[in-house]
């Protein structure tokens, strides 16, 4: 699950890592009237939607207090594009305006799971502002790491080796030390998954600040967090993903135009590769779990249906514990129940799958039924282009 | 002889009272594996209804029955635990099938296998088979049959897919081993490919990975360093699956440009292994690879 900016902030705030004054609004009125507080003289106005890239997509700006209105009108509203949200970029209906700072160097900190030791590693690097992908396969000697032994905290020692290699002096030191150790107690009190602040400034008084933050939880471990599921902000979530997870199913809505259904996520994956190898597009990921029955299978029609782009769905289930004489009474059911205006593609294999082809091909409802997944792959496809 | 499990495993199951532990654990009888032990705390001394004793511990149920490995269908808020158990009472595999570990939880567990006798699989995984003599975990049965080729897999559907293409083409298997699609996992392809190494019984191997982390690239190194001359056969699900999407599995996630299925496929083939272009081709790709040798 991710949060907006302005929540994490809050974290950051209450946990010790220090932020820059400031307040989130929802509307113009409450930008003017908040800026007016803060009693400075040059105020930033963020976009806040759940992606990167915010500022180069036109989505900060930096104003005097007598343009705050004008900035605020402007961004609030608008769709705004960058590079992690698509062309179809997202609307803007938060806004975080804070206190600029009096920026003397840009630093990067972060932590994440490192996957190759089973640990978290907290990284630093003196390329703050910059796009951290790019510096870690460009100049991975610039990212500095530590990992946190399992079961303990990040040591005070470790705080102050990185804040060394960052080139930080004197007060510098402490203060970053202190960031650092607070961090580590947000990323590890709340069961993140990744916390970036990108970037980190060091000001020409020697405070640290994190101007951004970004938090992303480990959705595995929410259901100890009842308070982070609060700031959960569904108008950043495509609507018919929210849906399917009602239904416990695992959406991911796609660009393509060839829907699937399939049992379980490496097999769902696998479907949309050999989709797109057979010259389609898939337009989903659908993993229905282990429960292919026909409440299921109605629910991930409906779903699936519900993107217009959609010509022509492929079920693809291998039934291990589930029967394939259930999926397909399912199907038969979902089918005779829903108006489905496309070609439905079958591919049933595993247990029962024998009996389970023959209750399709004597059902007077029409289906395309596949012998295999290269069968199957390659008839949805050609009837997604309107061929039979 | 296989790998993991063979004639001498006798198993334990964490979880037995719970819906999917009862049902799994008949499902398990059914197919010959040696079941000898349930454990459900607070209900030690009760039997489930295939007559197999039930312990509050995994120590006492071990030391009444001889059980030496376990199966975990603990919920996921326990599961990790069930997993120190199980290592504490010195199993020697130990198979968790419990899907939405918190990742945090599952650090301590590395740490814990590390120097210990356990080997772990999972979590989130279907488990782990050798056709003919037993399966701990919850894949179907039937469409395996005994022989000579090792699949390894972090995905549960796609990998019976696989052994199906195998079966169909009367290529048996010798041990199949779901990983599982988790971040943090017990045993990794590398982990595994060295059982496969020193394995009399296994010719081949079916290596199935996807998206996110780096444990294929990690496998491909390990293979051409360790002069691993068994046939291996991959395929890398996740070609069309958009960056900073979490595909299902939690460790199924292109993220900061990393770990994407075209730079796994690449270097997987730039040490000489058949990688499959579409998941449909794995059973025949194999049979070339095993006639080419």
């Amino acid at each position: 699950m991710k949060i907006h900016e302005y929540q994490g902030k809050a974290l950051f705030r209450a946990a010790g890592v220090p932020v820059p004054k400031g307040f989130p609004a929802f509307s113009v009125k409450e930008c003017v009237e908040g800026a007016a507080k803060l009693q400075t003289n040059k105020i930033v106005v963020k976009a806040q939607i759940h992606a990167g890239g915010r500022g180069k997509g036109g989505g900060v700006k930096i104003v005097s207090p007598a343009n705050v209105q004008e900035a605020a009108e402007a961004l609030l509203g608008m769709t705004l594009v960058t590079h992690q949200t698509g062309p179809e970029g997202k609307l803007v209906q938060r806004l975080l305006v804070e206190e600029a700072s009096d920026i003397a160097r840009e630093l990067y900190a972060g932590i994440v799971l490192d996957r190759s030791t089973s640990q978290f590693a907290f990284m630093v690097s003196t390329e703050g502002g910059m796009e951290i992908e790019k510096v870690a396969s460009e100049t991975p000697e610039k990212i500095i790491k530590e990992w946190i032994t399992p079961g303990q905290d990040l040591k005070v020692y470790q705080a102050r080796k990185l804040a060394f290699s960052l080139g930080l002096t004197g007060v510098q030191v402490k203060y970053a030390v202190k960031t650092f150790m607070a961090l580590w107690q947000v990323f590890k009190q709340y069961d993140c998954s990744l916390i970036e602040i990108n970037p980190l400034v060091v000001t020409r008084s020697d405070e640290i600040i994190a101007l951004d933050s970004k938090i992303n939880f480990d959705d595995n471990a929410l259901f100890r967090h009842p308070d982070i599921l609060e700031l959960r902000d569904l108008s950043e979530e495509e609507t018919s993903e929210i849906e399917a997870s009602r239904y416990h199913l695992n959406y991911i809505k796609l660009e393509g135009d060839v829907g699937c259904m399939v049992n379980g996520a490496g097999l769902a994956m696998a479907t949309m590769d050999i989709i797109k190898h057979c010259g389609g597009e898939p337009a989903n990921f659908l993993d229905v779990g282990g429960v292919a029955n026909a409440e299921t299978v109605a629910h991930g029609f409906n779903i699936i249906l519900s993107d217009k782009n959609v010509k022509a769905i492929l079920i693809n289930i291998f039934g291990g514990i589930v029967r394939c004489d259930r999926v397909a009474q399912g199907v038969i059911d979902a089918m005779g129940q829903l108006k489905v205006n496309v070609p439905v593609v079958v591919r049933l294999e595993g247990t029962n799958a024998v009996q389970a082809g023959e209750m399709l091909e004597n059902s007077p409802l029409e289906f395309i039924v596949a012998k295999n997944l290269e069968d199957a792959a390659e008839k949805v496809v050609l009837a997604s282009k309107g061929g039979k | 002889m296989s790998i993991l499990l063979n004639e001498d495993t006798r198993l334990i199951v964490q979880g037995i009272t719970g819906k999917e532990g009862a049902f799994h654990t008949r499902q398990m009888l059914e197919y010959g594996t040696k079941v000898v032990a349930g454990v459900t705390p607070g209900k030690g001394g009760q039997t489930d209804d295939n007559g197999l004793p039930i312990f509050d511990t995994v120590q006492a149920a071990a030391d009444a029955t001889g059980g030496n490995s376990s199966v975990i269908f603990v919920p996921p808020a326990f599961a990790a635990d069930a997993v120190l158990e199980a290592i504490a009472a010195r199993m020697k595999l130990v198979v968790c099938i419990s899907e939405g570990i918190p990742t945090a939880d599952m650090v301590p567990v590395k740490l814990a296998l590390n120097g210990s006798e356990t080997r772990m699989i999972g979590p989130n995984c279907p488990g782990v088979i050798t056709p003919g003599v037993g399966k701990i975990g919850i894949m179907p049965g039937f469409i395996h049959r005994p022989g000579h080729v090792g699949v390894i897999s972090r995905s549960g559907t796609l990998t019976y897919e696989a052994v199906h293409q195998l079966t169909e083409r009367g290529i048996g298997q010798s041990t199949c081993i779901g990983i599982g699609g988790d971040p943090i996992i017990g045993s990794n392809f590398i982990d595994l490919l060295k059982l496969y190494k020193d394995d009399d019984q296994t010719e081949g191997v079916v290596l199935i990975g996807e998206i996110g982390g780096s444990a294929e690239e990690e496998a491909a190194n390990w293979i051409v360093e360790n002069n691993f001359t068994k046939p291996v056969v991959a395929f890398i699900a996740g070609q069309t699956a958009p960056p900073g999407r979490r595909m299902g599995h939690a460790g199924a996630i292109i993220s900061g440009g990393k770990g994407t299925a075209a730079d796994k496929m690449a270097a997987l083939k730039a040490v000489g292994i058949a990688v499959c272009e579409t998941p449909a081709v794995i059973g025949e790709t194999m049979e070339k690879a095993l006639a080419a040798r």
